[in-house]
């Protein structure tokens, strides 16, 4: 996690989409209602703008003195103007001018304020600062006022109309490429590419726009939407469009001078204006939506069996046949079921991707929808889960997450997110929190705590954002400390005293500790029993005491083997486990370890094993026999 | 290859001095591994000397060079942040090729060199596994010719099953290529598996610098001593204090 420390200095993290989401994104706002309709009325009047006054272009400046002001009638749908000209056939015609002109101030508009918002990060720095200030600026007014402003400065007229919109468009437009390229520019793909020697220009167009360039379009659709109206205010106004020319906002002009006499020449561009509008600001919003949102993966699995276990429960957290489902039929957790005594330290260990996360969250009530949490029994300190009150499980349950930098908000204090924890569930005052924060800051070795308090996350190393975490957690009274990779990034010397504070809280409060890691070693040092997990089940339970001796089922044995010791022999390559586990989607009838596994059989293909015991407080999901699986361990090939 | 060194370089960020005076060498065609506790400046180390980060004091040489754009390449330690997600993998490679170079036979032997399909040169990086990426990070490192590679924790976002492969590619390379190597690690057990000779720092200091077998069999500085004795063993229980 250092990587973020010295190089991701205030850009927090923004959601930048990843690239498989964009086609997913485009069909996501075709399939729901509001995204299709305006797709369709988008499309309809494109069809317009473009074949409108090939069709109907004579009709709408045939003059007619016979029928001057007319109202609504089969022949005039909207009635005529004071020439005599049908206004509907009028309205239809000035799609392409209304449109075209919306559309020309947006292109012109969004992409000055691309140049200005992009230009701090080529420019100089000294004339970088200089932009970022005018634009900020510029935010501050109201965008027609600007307008109006502009307007005024270009004289009226439709160019000045289309300047003075697009350059109410700019400031904003500035302001979000902007932060969107600084959200892009503290990732580590960009520091790769400046150290290749790619330069600023081209860091620009290759890497920075292509990563934002999805928000910037939908942006630009909900500007066109407000340019449409924009414009047709200032052409009502008198100070857009001219005659000859004609556009829905002078359309709606002229119409308003008759309106009580005949409402329907005004109604008409009034309508087709709000259409418009509607059309392109509703598309905008369902393609923000769905692209904010990920797209589902969509196959469907056999349910697996389900693990039959003792059932001795009465433990400090009880956890019987849990899964987490997602929609699809997608399992990441598949039936697990485990015991934590008070008092006792449980470790966690797998492959990314084998649910142990999953399974901390669904254990701590976080796992969000649309995912689906059942389990045969669910229990902490006594109690179902489901009826245990929000505010006791913040104090009693604490959670240490895998990644501080997402966990902690990037603006404010260290010092003051931690000691709101115990303002809000213990009601303490400001002042006491904040002491008890600076203390827990010590207690997890934060050097110079007072100070350190006072500084935002990114000031911290990876390590220290690591530690500052876990004081976080322990700002309550946890009788259950769920550590999710607490020690990932962290040196042996922090790592250990990470440990030993777990240890500690475990040992003073007699409560429980879950500790998850990918980290084996880490696990065997610290742990009383280790639970080793793969594609979703637990297939392997055993006292730490004997992991390095009798670990038994085929992956638990090729995990030891896979990391490396001080005793490592450095003239020969590491053993590695060959292919990678399988997704959840990918997990079919079988052993999902068998392809990857040295023993596989016939029946380890089409049956999936269950977790039995195999010696006492030892339990394994193989369908090898003990005696197999010891040959294998002990004396077969490593 | 060519000989690194840091040449009393210091860095501050306000008050900070996150590198204090550091001398250090990476002699040429060798392995040096840099180990020492989070925050010790480490990684603002290896920052300076890709120029991702400017020195306050002192110099960075390659061959007794100063400039040196392009000689030294680094591979990150996120190999899902590390590459761009809208460029083909072949494209990011590609774009760390010196002018003039036929670049599509040199993403295919490069590819082929860290051990993947050369016809995934068009994939892009989401449909690849963490261990994958970070060989084409280390294939895109290794495309600008450098002379020096500076590897910051490249196997500390990866699973251990996946670490191992990645471990044995390095020092593969490392060997044919005859490269001279910064390896950055906190994980002591595997600094020790890849490095010739080992630096600790602490602090922003180098505490302690020599060859792999003596400073870990006979190490100096107390601190050393005390990241030897913190190391991970197979058979050694933490007790809490
Ligand atoms: N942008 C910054 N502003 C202020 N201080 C910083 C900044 N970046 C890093 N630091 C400080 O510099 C010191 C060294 O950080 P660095 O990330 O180089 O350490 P590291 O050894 O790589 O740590 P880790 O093992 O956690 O990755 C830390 O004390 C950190 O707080
Ligand atoms: S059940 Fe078969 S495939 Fe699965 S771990 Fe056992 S031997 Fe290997
Ligand atoms: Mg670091």
């Amino acid at each position: 996690m250092g990587r973020r420390g010295v190089l991701r200095a205030a850009a927090g993290p923004a959601p930048v989409a990843t690239p498989r989401d964009r086609t997913g994104v485009v069909r996501t706002v075709l399939r729901s209602p509001v995204g299709a309709t305006s797709a369709v009325l988008l499309c309809l009047l494109v069809a317009l703008a473009v074949f409108a006054p090939l069709l109907w272009g004579d009709r709408a400046a045939a003059i007619d003195t016979d029928a001057l002001q007319q109202g609504p009638s089969p022949a005039h749908l909207l009635g005529t103007d004071q020439l005599g000209r049908d206004i509907f056939f009028r309205v239809l015609v000035a799609t392409r001018l209304t449109i075209g002109l919306a559309l020309l101030a947006t292109v012109i508009g969004v992409a000055a304020g691309l140049v200005l918002g992009s230009a701090p990060s080529v420019l100089p720095r000294w004339a970088g600062r200089v932009v970022t200030s005018a634009v900020n600026i510029a935010v501050a007014f109201p965008g027609l006022l600007l307008a109006l402003f502009f307007a005024v400065i270009f004289g009226t007229g439709t160019i000045g109309a289309v300047l003075a919109i697009a350059f109410a468009i700019t400031p904003s437009f500035a302001r979000l490429t902007q932060t969107l390229t600084a959200s892009v520019a503290g990732r580590d793909f960009i520091a790769a590419a400046r150290v290749c020697g790619v330069g600023r220009f081209r860091l620009l167009t290759r890497h920075v726009l292509p990563n934002i360039a999805e928000p910037l379009v939908i942006n630009s659709t909900l500007a066109a939407g407000s340019a449409l109206t924009a414009f047709a205010g200032l052409s009502f106004l008198g100070i857009g469009v001219q005659a000859p020319s004609y556009d829905w906002g002078r359309l709606l002009g002229e119409g308003l001078n008759r309106i009580y006499l005949s409402p329907a020449p005004a109604l008409g561009p009034a309508v087709a204006v709000v259409v418009a509008g509607l059309a392109f600001n509703l598309f905008g919003e369902a393609a923000a939506s769905a692209a904010g949102r990920r797209p589902q993966p969509v196959r469907r699995t056999p349910p697996a069996p389900e693990s039959i276990v003792d059932d001795s429960g009465g433990g400090l957290l009880t956890v019987r046949n849990l899964r987490v489902t997602f929609p699809g039929g997608i399992s990441p957790v598949r039936g697990v079921s485990f015991t934590v005594h008070e008092g006792e330290m449980i470790g966690v260990v797998g492959e990314s991707g084998s649910g142990k996360s999953l399974t901390a969250l669904a254990v701590s009530r976080l796992v969000e929808h649309p995912g689906e949490v059942t389990a045969d029994r669910l229990e902490f300190d006594g109690r179902p889960l489901a009826a245990t009150p929000d505010r006791e499980l913040g104090t009693k349950l604490a959670m240490v997450f895998q990644d501080p930098m997402t966990s902690f908000n990037p603006t404010r204090r260290i010092g003051r997110q931690l000691a709101e924890v115990s303002e809000v569930h213990q009601g303490m005052s400001r002042r006491d929190a904040l002491a008890k924060a600076v203390d827990r800051l010590r207690a997890v070795r934060i050097p110079e705590p007072e100070r350190r308090a006072g500084q935002y996350p990114h000031e911290f190393s990876g390590g220290m954002r690591q530690r500052a975490m876990i004081a976080m957690g322990l700002m309550g009274e946890p009788r259950l400390v769920i550590a999710d990779e607490p020690t990932t990034a962290l040196d042996v010397t922090v790592q250990r005293e990470v440990l030993r504070l777990l240890a500690r809280i475990r040992a003073e409060r007699t409560a429980g500790v879950l500790l998850i890691s990918h980290d084996i070693t880490v696990v065997a040092q610290t742990c009383d029993r280790v639970l080793v997990m793969y594609a979703g089940r637990i297939v392997e339970e055993l006292p730490t005491a004997e992991l390095f001796t009798a670990a038994r089922h085929p992956y638990t044995t090729a995990l030891l083997a896979a990391v490396p010791d001080l005793d490592t022999d450095r003239d020969a390559p590491l053993a590695v486990i060959p292919g990678r586990p399988p997704e959840p989607g990918e997990i079919g009838p079988g052993c999902p370890f068998a392809p990857r596994c040295p023993l596989a059989g016939d029946r380890c293909r089409t049956e999936e094993p269950e977790l039995t015991a195999m010696a006492d407080g030892h339990r394994v999901a193989c369908w090898r026999s003990e005696s197999e699986l010891t040959l294998a361990a002990t004396g077969g090939p490593r | 290859m060519s000989e690194l060194r840091f040449d009393a370089v210091s860095v501050r960020y306000g008050h900070h001095l996150a590198v204090d005076d550091v001398s250090l060498t990476v002699p040429s065609g060798q392995v040096v591994g840099l180990v020492g506790e989070s925050g010790s400046g480490k990684s603002t180390l290896a920052a300076t000397a890709v120029g991702l980060v400017p020195a306050t004091a002192g110099r960075v040489l390659v061959d007794g060079a100063e400039n040196h754009l392009r000689k030294v390449q680094m591979v990150f330690q996120d190999p899902y942040s590390s590459l761009d997600p809208r460029m083909s993998i072949g494209g990011s490679i590609a774009e760390a090729m010196p002018r003039g170079t036929d670049r599509r036979a040199e993403v295919a032997r490069l590819l082929e060199l860290v051990n993947l399909d050369p016809g995934r040169a068009t994939a892009l990086p989401s449909r690849l596994s963490g261990g994958q990426r970070q060989r084409v990070a280390l294939a895109r490192a290794l495309a600008g010719r450098p002379e020096v590679v500076i590897a910051d924790e490249i196997t500390s976002a990866l699973d251990v099953s996946v670490q191992g492969a990645v471990l044995n590619l390095v020092r593969d390379l490392q060997r044919q290529l005859g490269l001279s190597m910064l390896f950055i690690s906190h994980n002591l057990a595997v600094v020790r598996y890849v490095s010739d000779r080992i630096a600790v720092m602490k602090s922003g200091r180098i505490v302690e610098e020599g060859p792999a077998e003596r400073v870990l069999a006979a190490p100096e500085h107390p601190y050393t001593r005390e990241l030897l004795a913190a190391a991970p063993r197979r058979h050694t229980r933490l007790e809490a204090s």
